[in-house]
């Protein structure tokens, strides 16, 4: 009937599923007889063809539910564990969400769904099931502010990446994220090890850097992926020194060359790099020169993702993007032409192109347009500097000025601070346009991070 | 440190930052003649802000900036403590 075949994530699992599992801080599955288990409790069957909810409070739970519903469910939407209740309802309207899987049977009781699947573990035995639909994956944007965007992905859109680069060589990896596999970065995580032979060890937001870091170990962890922030911290965390992955990667945010380097210097034996992804526009590629920003020479066609800069913003068309944001009263994904323009400014300097911050970020300063992420760069380069943030402050003179909140990296006297920060300020002064070198530097011991991974820009 | 020092304190760091050569700060020097641009004059305002806890320009309802250094001085001297 069909005219080609569709294949779900339960036919990628591979034929070898010993020795693999799937855990979080309490708890291992073992995947050898995944496909003969259900984490709905044998109710799968209700849940053919439905627009499924997946409002889940731990990411083991959720991972489960996606490898059982994908192929069966006609969509099923991710919720982050940071989506905002009172966006629940518009984002329920939008997917056209017909049934729930909860871990909280009771809060759903009375809301009018005819439909509530709980999900548990231990997992129970069930017969295994066969792929009948391309089901639909729907994810959130991280925006900052209002009712996320949702986006709507196939499961062949969301593994072409991984399907790219083929199978891994060498011992089957233990990938592992900072991510929640709920977000587009993680759930890139999530499907890699999957896809890929390997096991896969999840985050916890509850947990201790260090305590973390010691599951990694614990299990073996291979592979793992973070924001640049969430790098940083564990770079301040100390607990980098007891850890020793083979490849280091980031992504969701720019990664500069002082994180680069930093990582390169923490992790000796392990390759690091970046890749640029996000939810809507797919993953567009990976950098492993190590080096910050990417080779002019990927703009155009390449492996099938074609990029283009129109107007400073990186605009990517491939078969890897989302097929449209979901809902009444959605914008247009991409434009006439297929592109999905990113939002992300880059700018060209010699044979490469250098992210320099979002277009949604851009601060005023006395009428003038800067990007806090290029400021922060600069300020990242200084030896004794492990993490910044850049933002506007009102001034009665010029409307805004520059002011950067900076975290100096371990065991830097503070007595130097005066020192340290007449030295920022001199290589802000030797790099930047005058009006965008800092007024005023504060040292701060921490900085916001958003549960997305990325630095908190509440005023941008 | 008085407020007096402070302030000047500030605008000479400043000006050493912004390689501008300062003439001889007396009261009654006009803030045009210093050589402050108004990118120099607001980085002051915020450092002072920092230091002092109080922003004269934003907090008064008489708003107007000053013309002379003496008054810039004053701004912040008249500030209830």
């Amino acid at each position: 009937m069909s005219p080609r075949e569709i294949f779900a994530l339960r036919d990628h699992l591979g034929a070898e599923l010993k020795g693999r599992t799937l855990s979080d801080a309490q708890t291992s599955v073992s995947l050898t007889d995944i496909l003969s288990q259900t984490v709905l409790g044998g109710r799968l069957r209700e849940l053919s063809g439905r627009c499924v909810l997946l409002r889940l409070s731990d990411q083991l739970r959720s991972g489960l539910a996606m490898i059982e519903l994908d192929g069966i469910a006609r969509r099923m939407l991710l919720c982050p564990p940071d989506l905002n209740p009172a966006h629940l309802d518009a984002v329920i309207a939008d997917a056209g969400i017909d049934a729930v899987v909860t871990d909280e049977p009771d809060r759903w009781a009375n809301t009018g769904f005819a439909l509530i699947v709980t999900a548990h573990v231990p997992l129970q035995a069930t017969a295994p099931v066969k792929t009948e639909r391309a089901t639909e994956w729907l994810m959130l944007t991280s925006g900052t502010s209002g009712v996320p965007k949702i986006a709507g992905h196939t499961l062949e859109a969301l593994t072409g990446a991984i399907v790219a680069e083929g199978p891994a060589r060498g011992p089957a990896p233990v990938w592992a994220t900072f991510y929640d596999i709920r977000r587009y970065g993680g759930l890139q995580i999530f499907l890699r090890a999957f896809l890929s032979g390997g096991s896969m060890v999840l985050s916890d937001p509850h947990e201790a850097l260090a305590d973390h870091v010691a599951r990694l170990n614990a299990r073996g962890v291979s592979h793992i992926s973070g924001t640049p922030s969430h790098w940083r911290k564990l770079l301040m965390s100390g607990s980098a020194a007891q850890f020793a992955p083979g490849y280091v990667r980031l992504s969701g945010e720019i990664a500069d060359q002082a994180v680069l380097d930093g990582l390169k210097a923490a992790f000796p034996n392990a390759s690091v790099g970046h890749a640029y992804a996000s939810t809507e526009a797919g993953v567009g590629f990976a950098v492993n020169d190590g080096l910050e920003g990417f080779p002019a020479d990927y703009l155009g066609n390449r492996n099938g993702v074609e990029m283009k800069v129109v107007d400073g913003s990186l605009r990517i068309r491939s078969t890897r993007t989302a097929h449209a944001y979901i809902g009444r009263n959605a914008a247009a994904l991409t434009d006439a032409d297929g592109f999905v323009d990113s939002g992300d400014i880059v700018e060209l300097r010699g044979d490469r192109y250098y992210f320099v911050g979002r277009r949604g970020g851009i601060i005023n300063i006395g009428g003038l347009k800067v990007h806090p992420e290029e400021i922060e760069a600069v300020i990242n380069r200084h030896p004794d500097v492990r993490m910044s943030r850049a933002k506007s402050r009102r001034s009665p003179i010029t409307g805004g000025i520059v002011v950067a909140d900076v975290i100096l990296a371990d065991g830097s006297d503070p007595a130097r601070a005066k020192e340290i920060r007449d030295q920022i300020l001199d290589q802000c002064r030797a790099q930047l346009a005058s009006h965008k070198v800092p007024a005023v530097i504060r040292f701060v011991e921490a900085l916001d991070v958003t549960p997305a991974g990325k630095l908190a820009r509440t005023d941008a | 440190m008085s407020v007096r020092s402070k302030v000047i304190e500030a605008i000479q760091q400043i000006a050493k930052e912004q390689h501008v050569t300062l003439p001889a700060l007396s009261d009654d020097l006009s803030l045009h003649e210093t050589g402050f641009d108004s990118l120099a004059f607001a980085i002051l305002v915020a450092r002072l802000e920092d230091e002092t806890g109080v922003d004269p320009f934003t907090v008064s309802e008489d708003a107007a900036f000053p013309a002379t250094v003496g008054d810039f001085v004053r701004a912040y001297e008249n500030v209830p403590a």
